[in-house]
């Protein structure tokens, strides 16, 4: 097929069989779909009212136990069963507490590809757009609907190119060109719309690293963060691609609604302010700033080389006496590599508390609630008023970096200072 | 469809899911009717007491932002609110409020005030601020949340037309 578009556009153009651009309407074939504590209950329920018998292909649905796991109370345990006879009922893929978070599981198993449309009743769906997939978060109803046909609808999005070049300063990470463009599209910059995330600061990033921008996409109102399928992507999906794939690019001539361009080199570590994802300032601004709660991992910043670069700084360190340090490493593999390499021992040994890989404090369920104006430094994807659980406790945004040594300084603190 | 009529509550930019219904609630029940009277509780607290049945909440730019929770249109339904009027709103919500049935209307609401006496003719597309005897023209919404919208949103449409019937 000749076409000419985004990558946004020429994914949905091969999955519609015709040239599709920004505007237009059109109904999708997905090719995976997920689910998790928080969004399944209403996904049965709107499954069952649709008089859905069967998932359409059960191979192809994830339902995961994250958001509230291991569970803290009956009415969730409640939840967690229905879940399991739901996922026995329809042959779904199940994974069950402990075994981590959704948005770190889907690429880890090798469902999330390049080329592919993909949707997940849980906003920060957008993470796998870092492995060129079409992926976007849609509510329980949207959900149950895929389940029982296969596709859903979608508008196709027009694309905002965010171009970034440049090398990266010490200390400075992918983190930071995330919170960054929070700070710069704002919290609705993007509403409706695709990001095409590259240059050649993309390009030096690990995979994993770009899912942490893919990730935050969704703090612009993007519908996805696609990037470009490069080696590195290949890469890492070798042993893990549970299908064949063929990465999807932008044709030269496609047209943008608009570019932004940014030189990584000259950024500092970014931080986000309470309330808001887009109240972004560089770290000068709010060095100094005591803190009582630190909290390394979620779908954003858990995986193992945030972990490693958060232990680096850890080793041999104390947490400062008034900051409790708690780390979730967001998943099983991520837990067991980061115990064989001896991360966990590092953070343990600096006094950090080491939870099960789940969401926990992040959406606030459990594991590590703030008490009242107590501040919390979190390396997850939202700060709003009671996102960890309490109004009363405002929450900071940072880099695992960051995090990692505020916590032994007790204060919001350059890292900078200590890496070379 | 038939019009609305209530009495606007007013809310500024970027009211998020959370605020909307606690993340620290939606876990524990499933009963929107006991969830409901935590509406914007953390933004508005006593909120859910104000409201009469067929009452609006008036908004700024980017309503629902944040979480794809379904528990936001849900409660929003079940506290009595009969339609969102914002001057935007977050693409998922959005998504969400027509496969609920919530009537979801985006224009300008800068001229509407709290507690104004408010008509919505969605047929038409208008919001008639009939306290300031005023109005407002809506953006038209595309034929196909039109289409979910009228047959009671889209577990109704899939129950209907056996799948999507939408083009």
């Amino acid at each position: 097929m000749i076409s000419v578009g985004t990558i946004a556009e020429n994914i949905l153009s091969n999955h519609t069989g015709k040239e599709v651009k920004a505007g237009e309407i059109v109904i999708v074939p997905v090719d995976y779909m997920m689910s998790q504590d928080g969004t399944t209950p209403l996904t049965i329920k709107a499954f069952k009212e649709m008089n859905g018998e069967s998932v359409f292909d059960p191979s192809r649905y994830a339902i995961v136990i994250d958001h509230n796991a291991p569970s803290p109370i009956e009415a969730v345990s409640n939840i967690h069963k229905e879940m399991r006879a739901f996922a026995k009922d329809t042959g779904a893929r199940l994974y069950d507490v402990g075994e981590g978070v959704c948005h770190v599981l889907v690429p880890e198993s090798g469902e999330a590809l390049p080329g592919s449309v993909i949707i997940g009743a849980d906003s920060h769906t957008t993470t796998y757009g870092a492995l060129n997939a079409f992926s976007t978060g849609v509510g329980s109803t949207d959900l149950a609907a895929a389940l029982v046909s296969g596709k859903t609808w979608m508008k196709v999005p027009s694309t905002i190119k965010m171009q970034y070049d440049g090398e990266l300063p010490v200390g400075v990470y992918s983190k930071d060109i995330a919170l960054r463009m929070c700070g710069r599209l704002t919290a609705n910059g993007a509403t409706y719309k695709a990001l095409e995330i590259c240059g050649d600061a993309i390009d030096s990033l690990s995979v994993e690293a770009r899912m942490t921008i893919s990730n935050l996409a969704v703090e612009t109102g993007a519908k996805v963060g696609l990037m470009r399928c490069d080696a590195k992507v290949k890469k890492y999906l070798e042993g893990r691609a549970k299908r064949k794939f063929k990465g999807v690019d932008a044709d030269e001539d496609a047209t943008y609604e608009r570019v932004v361009e940014e030189d990584v080199s000259k950024l500092s570590p970014q931080i986000a302010c309470p309330p808001d994802v887009d109240n972004v300032v560089p770290i000068e601004k709010v060095l100094g700033k005591e803190i009582d709660q630190v909290y390394i991992g979620t779908c954003t910043n858990g995986r193992i080389e945030d972990l490693k670069i958060a232990a680096s700084i850890l080793d041999g360190e104390k947490v400062d006496k008034d900051v409790r340090l708690i780390v979730a490493p967001a998943s099983r593999e991520v837990m067991l590599t980061a115990i064989e390499c001896e991360v966990i021992e590092k953070l343990i040994k600096a006094g950090a508390a080491v939870t099960t890989p789940s969401c926990g404090p992040c959406v606030g369920t459990c594991n590590g609630i703030p008490a009242d104006e107590e501040v919390v430094l979190s390396t997850a994807n939202r700060n709003f008023k009671g996102r960890m659980g309490n109004t009363k406790a405002p929450i900071y945004l940072s880099s695992p970096a960051v995090a990692a040594y505020s916590a032994i300084k007790g204060c919001i603190a350059d890292p900078r200072e200590v890496l070379e | 469809m038939k019009d609305l009529y209530g009495r606007a509550h007013k809310f500024s930019d970027n009211v998020n899911t959370d605020y909307i219904i606690a993340g620290k609630y939606k876990f524990k029940s499933l009963d929107m009717n006991d969830m409901a009277k935590h509406l914007m509780e953390d933004l508005r607290p006593g909120f859910y007491e104000e409201i009469e049945e067929g009452d609006f909440i008036v908004a700024g730019e980017n309503f629902g932002m944040g979480s794809s929770r379904e528990q936001a249109p849900l409660v929003i339904k079940a506290a009595g609110i009969s339609a969102v009027v914002a001057k935007s709103f977050a693409r998922i919500f959005y998504r969400n409020c027509i496969n609920v049935g919530l009537p979801v209307i985006e224009c300008d609401t800068d001229s509407i005030d709290e507690g104004d006496e408010i008509r919505v003719d969605l047929e038409r597309g208008f919001v008639h601020n009939i306290t300031k005897d005023k109005k407002i023209k809506a953006t038209p919404m595309p034929p196909v949340m039109v289409k979910i919208l009228n047959d009671g949103g889209l577990s109704e449409h899939f129950k209907k037309h056996g799948g999507f019937n939408l083009e």
